[in-house]
């Protein structure tokens, strides 16, 4: 009934949009005015709203900025992370001005030059200096933001040097959670194979590997020492996952049948966090970024960065691959 | 009775089976729209769930059926929706919507010709079309729901029933679909093509296209190059999924057993599927600049600022569009060398743009603007063009895009720069050129009313994605209260879904505006917009052959607006040159 009293009224309502909508276009044609034609007091109605959608444009973005700006790129927790946010800072500096500029170039033409039947347009068809400022400027901005970016990305993608202090860590993702393997005293990380799962083995350890022996495998959270790099080994026992972890700006997709790796080193604690953010209950999270399945959504492992006297306390607790078996 | 029949014979073929390519233009437009109502809907449903997260929506429930129990979807289906939405708002309206539409309606009529090269296959790419559109709503019906692995339809994920329900028999429907989808789009970009090189009438050298032909052409083109690519990563998923072969599966365990699977690599589809993806975007946006350059002109009383510039962006862009694909990869795993030579080449994709950009402006510098619904949304493309089009820097430069990747950074990125500034230009068209296709003219009120709420609603969904993205927010997130690390942005989702609602709302003033114009509105006159262009000296009742007697021949480029003589009187006495005047006396050729 609340339906068809709904679909009524509607219907009504559409009829009744029509019948002015036809009224006013004869009222029109009655005074001898083309309907279509935009006349000078709708083309100058539309010449202000111009200039107030570009005062509402430019309103919208600042109190966006100053009500969620705070939560925009929170502290960076890595040392590379510090160098993504200041190029992401350069960026800024050069598209924001083009955006203001070039918005505000747009809708005060289109204030400025509305129809104004004593005025003729001029015919300007080409400029070859014009063109070629706005050819060379643009490619003079890029050539800065493709080398100083790249010398960042080679940076962050270049491995860490196995010679160096470091902790090795393997991160698997299936549907829907992660672990964690730690390489254990002997630095290695044991042979692993989806055809070893069986039971806890989630991982598919390869029980007759040595090197899988003092493998540390953990749930639910894992600890990294602050200010050692973290190299990282991503292994995926299903579809498609990604490892995302936004306070160190590390990003790496999971993929089975091929391992894939990210490193960073961790520069802030997890207790220090909790001062920056003033949020005592804060931690950093790994999260699932690519599309995975119903609970992609809650794919997540809690990271703990602490000194390296707590992590190593932290992993003499945790039982070695052996003996769990 | 045998008149009868004879009657019967004529609709049929005038309106259903119809080779004339202003009826399949309208075919085109028709359906399209259709479906781009269906996506919408579907976004204003998933929004609901992402600013309400977990409660209950009398909507939802009367829409989705056992697809949310007491109106709240499940999970799954949220990517379902997610899914259908991306592909049909990408594939079939502003691929098949956008393109079809005024390609179809337009290059005949543009470059002088009788109709499209092979009226037949044109018939043929629209009724793949229309079938591909079936199948792709049947999927939405089938057990275990629609395709649900994301619009790029990555495997496993969408190999494995296991993993999804959507990857059982929704997936085989849409992979069936868009491989009809793929043939139809071939068989009109082909078309086109073939009509625009072949078919100009006398004097319509390549030089003097409108930008809209150059835009279809350059569209076709790429098109032609990229989907066949789709189509075989399609059909080596099919072989994934139903044969047992492994091109992209291996190592999964899955469901609690080993998959025999051994060898392939997703990677490969994700390569496959950009080189397509990427020049999608650009089959999407070409169409819609090409359509706003005539607009922006015609509206501005003034020439298009640098007409050869321009079609020397658009063949730049087309080219770079083919070589960039990889910035869709960088975390993938892919060599980190790969990641930094296609940084370099999409960050070059914006000196084009960005040419594009001024040259707008310099149009608009010292015209006369008519704000016709049209010319509204043609600014607001570029507007949109601008605003999306920087945040692409990001998003290119592989170091950046580590902290942004498959965040809502990029959602909102790419619906403002691709969705926003397409579907601006699919509206701008149909506002400027109803009265090609319908002999009609649009009411311009309802038609700025709708411009404005639009833009305004559009910024107001897609601008705080920004933000959601720079904090973090990863996409396609059935909620993202999950932990409490994203808390206080959580109002910024009810902001985004209320501006859905409204602007969802808002396209009822087109739909009504539509329908009341095509049967109700006032008849057009031959030439309203007092445009230089040839498809103005058509007929306005639509007739097969579109002019009676010869074709006009060309004398001119279709940008001379108010060129004035030495004493500053307009040559012709008025503010606009038909490309079919000749050149007057001591008359410079402009585009020589």
């Amino acid at each position: 009934m609340m339906v068809l009293l709904v679909g009524v009224t509607v219907l009504l309502l559409i009829i009744s949009a029509a019948q002015i909508l036809k009224i006013s276009e004869l009222t029109a044609a009655a005074k001898g005015e083309k309907v279509y034609e935009i006349n000078e007091q709708q083309n100058k109605l539309h010449s202000l709203l111009m200039l107030a959608f570009l005062v509402f444009y430019f309103a919208f973005f600042t109190w966006q900025y100053i009500k969620w700006g705070k939560y925009i790129l929170p502290v960076a927790a890595s040392a590379h992370g510090v160098g993504i946010d200041s190029l992401m800072k350069v960026t800024w500096v050069l598209i924001i001005p083009v955006f203001i500029i070039t918005h505000i170039l747009l809708f005060w033409f289109a204030y400025k030059y509305a129809y104004n039947p004593t005025r003729k347009s001029t015919f300007f068809s080409h400029s070859n200096k014009l063109e070629l400022v706005w050819t060379l400027a643009p490619t003079l901005a890029l050539t800065i933001l493709i080398l100083y970016g790249l010398n960042n990305w080679n940076k962050i993608m270049t491995p860490v040097n196995p010679e160096e202090d470091h902790v090795l860590i393997e991160l698997v993702g299936q549907q829907f959670s992660w672990g964690a393997r730690y390489a254990g005293d002997d630095k290695k990380l044991g042979r692993a194979n989806v055809n070893f799962i069986e039971g806890t083995n989630f991982m598919g350890l390869d029980s007759t590997d040595s090197n899988s022996k003092d493998d540390i495998i953990v749930r639910g959270e894992f600890h990294l020492p602050v200010n050692i790099p973290v190299q990282f080994v991503m292994r995926s026992n299903d579809v498609l996952h990604s490892a995302f972890m936004p306070h160190f700006r590390a990003q790496m997709n999971c993929v089975p049948g091929l391992k894939t790796q990210f490193n960073y080193t961790p520069t802030i604690t997890t207790a220090e966090m909790r001062k920056i953010t003033n949020n005592d209950k804060f931690d950093y999270l790994l999260l699932c970024n690519k599309i995975c399945g119903a609970a992609h959504y809650n794919m997540q492992m809690n990271i703990i960065v602490e000194s390296k006297a707590d992590y190593e306390k932290w992993l003499s607790t945790q039982k070695k691959f052996a003996e769990n078996i | 009775m045998s008149t009868h029949h004879h009657h019967q014979q004529d609709f049929l073929f005038k309106y259903i089976f119809s080779t004339d390519h202003k009826m399949i233009s309208k075919q085109f437009l028709i359906t399209g729209f259709i479906m781009g109502f269906i996506g919408m809907v579907m976004s204003t449903i998933f929004r609901l769930q992402l600013g309400w997260p977990g409660e209950s929506f009398w909507i939802v429930d009367k829409l989705l059926g056992t697809w949310a129990e007491n109106g709240v979807m499940a999970p799954d289906k949220y990517l379902a929706l997610v899914t259908m939405h991306g592909t049909i708002m990408v594939f079939f309206l502003l691929t098949a919507g956008l393109s079809g539409t005024f390609s179809n309606l337009l290059i005949p009529l543009q470059i002088g010709a009788r109709d499209m090269a092979s009226g037949f296959l044109n018939m043929l790419s629209y009724w793949l079309f229309f079938l591909s559109c079936i199948i792709m709503l049947a999927s939405l019906g089938v057990e275990g729901g629609s395709a649900s692995a994301g619009w790029t339809i990555y495997p496993p994920l969408s190999a494995l029933p296991q993993a999804i329900p959507g990857s059982g028999l929704g997936m085989t429907l849409w992979l069936v679909a868009m491989s009809i989808f793929i043939v139809s789009s071939l068989l009109g970009s082909l078309n086109y093509i073939v009509t625009i090189l072949n078919l100009r009438t006398k004097g319509m050298s390549m030089t003097r296209l409108p930008l809209t032909i150059w835009a279809f052409l350059l569209t076709a083109i790429i098109g032609v190059i990229s989907f066949p690519v789709l189509l075989s990563a399609a059909l080596l998923l099919v072989f994934d999924r139903s044969f047992g072969t492994s091109f992209y599966l291996s190592d999964i365990y899955v469901g609690g057993q080993v998959l025999e699977h051994s060898g392939g690599s997703p990677i490969l589809f994700e390569h496959l599927f950009w080189f397509l993806g990427h020049p999608e975007v650009y089959i999407v946006l070409l169409p819609a600049l090409g359509i706003t350059s005539e607009i922006v002109s015609a509206m501005s009383r003034k020439p298009i600022f640098g007409y050869r510039a321009m079609i020397g962006s658009m063949i730049s862009i087309a080219f770079l569009s083919t070589i960039v694909w990889g910035h869709h990869m960088f975390v993938t795993g892919m060599n980190p060398f790969l990641g930094a030579v296609f940084t370099f080449t999409t960050l070059l994709i914006a000196i084009p743009s960005a040419v594009k950009v001024f040259n707008y402006l310099t149009t608009l510098w010292k015209g006369n603007i008519k704000f016709s619904p049209a010319m509204l949304f043609s600014i607001g493309l570029v507007s949109t063009f601008i605003t999306g089009g920087l945040t692409g820097l990001i998003l290119g430069d592989s170091a950046l895009d580590i902290s942004v990747h498959d965040t809502y950074f990029v959602v909102g990125h790419f619906h403002i720069v691709m969705a926003l500034s397409a579907i601006f230009g699919m509206f701008a068209g149909v506002y400027h050129w109803f009265p090609k296709l319908f002999g009609r003219m649009m009411n311009n009120n309802l038609g700025s009313l709708h411009f404005w709420i639009t833009i305004v609603c559009a910024y107001g969904v897609f601008f705080p994605m920004h933000f959601l993205g720079l904090a973090g927010v990863p996409r396609r997130y059935y909620t993202n209260s999950q932990f409490p690390l994203f808390d206080n942005l959580m109002d910024i989702n009810v902001l985004i879904s209320t501006f859905a609602i409204i602007i969802a709302f808002g396209q009822l003033l087109f739909l009504f505006n539509f329908l009341y114009s095509a049967f109700r509105g006032p008849k057009a006159p031959q030439n309203p917009w007092n445009s230089n262009s040839l498809e103005w000296t058509t007929p306005v009742e639509h007739i097969h052959g579109n002019w009676y007697g010869d074709i006009p021949e060309i004398h001119r480029w279709p940008y001379d607006y108010s060129k004035v003589d030495e004493n500053g009187e307009y040559i012709g006495g008025k503010d606009f040159i038909p490309q079919t005047t000749p050149l007057y006396d001591n008359e410079l050729d402009e585009n020589h």
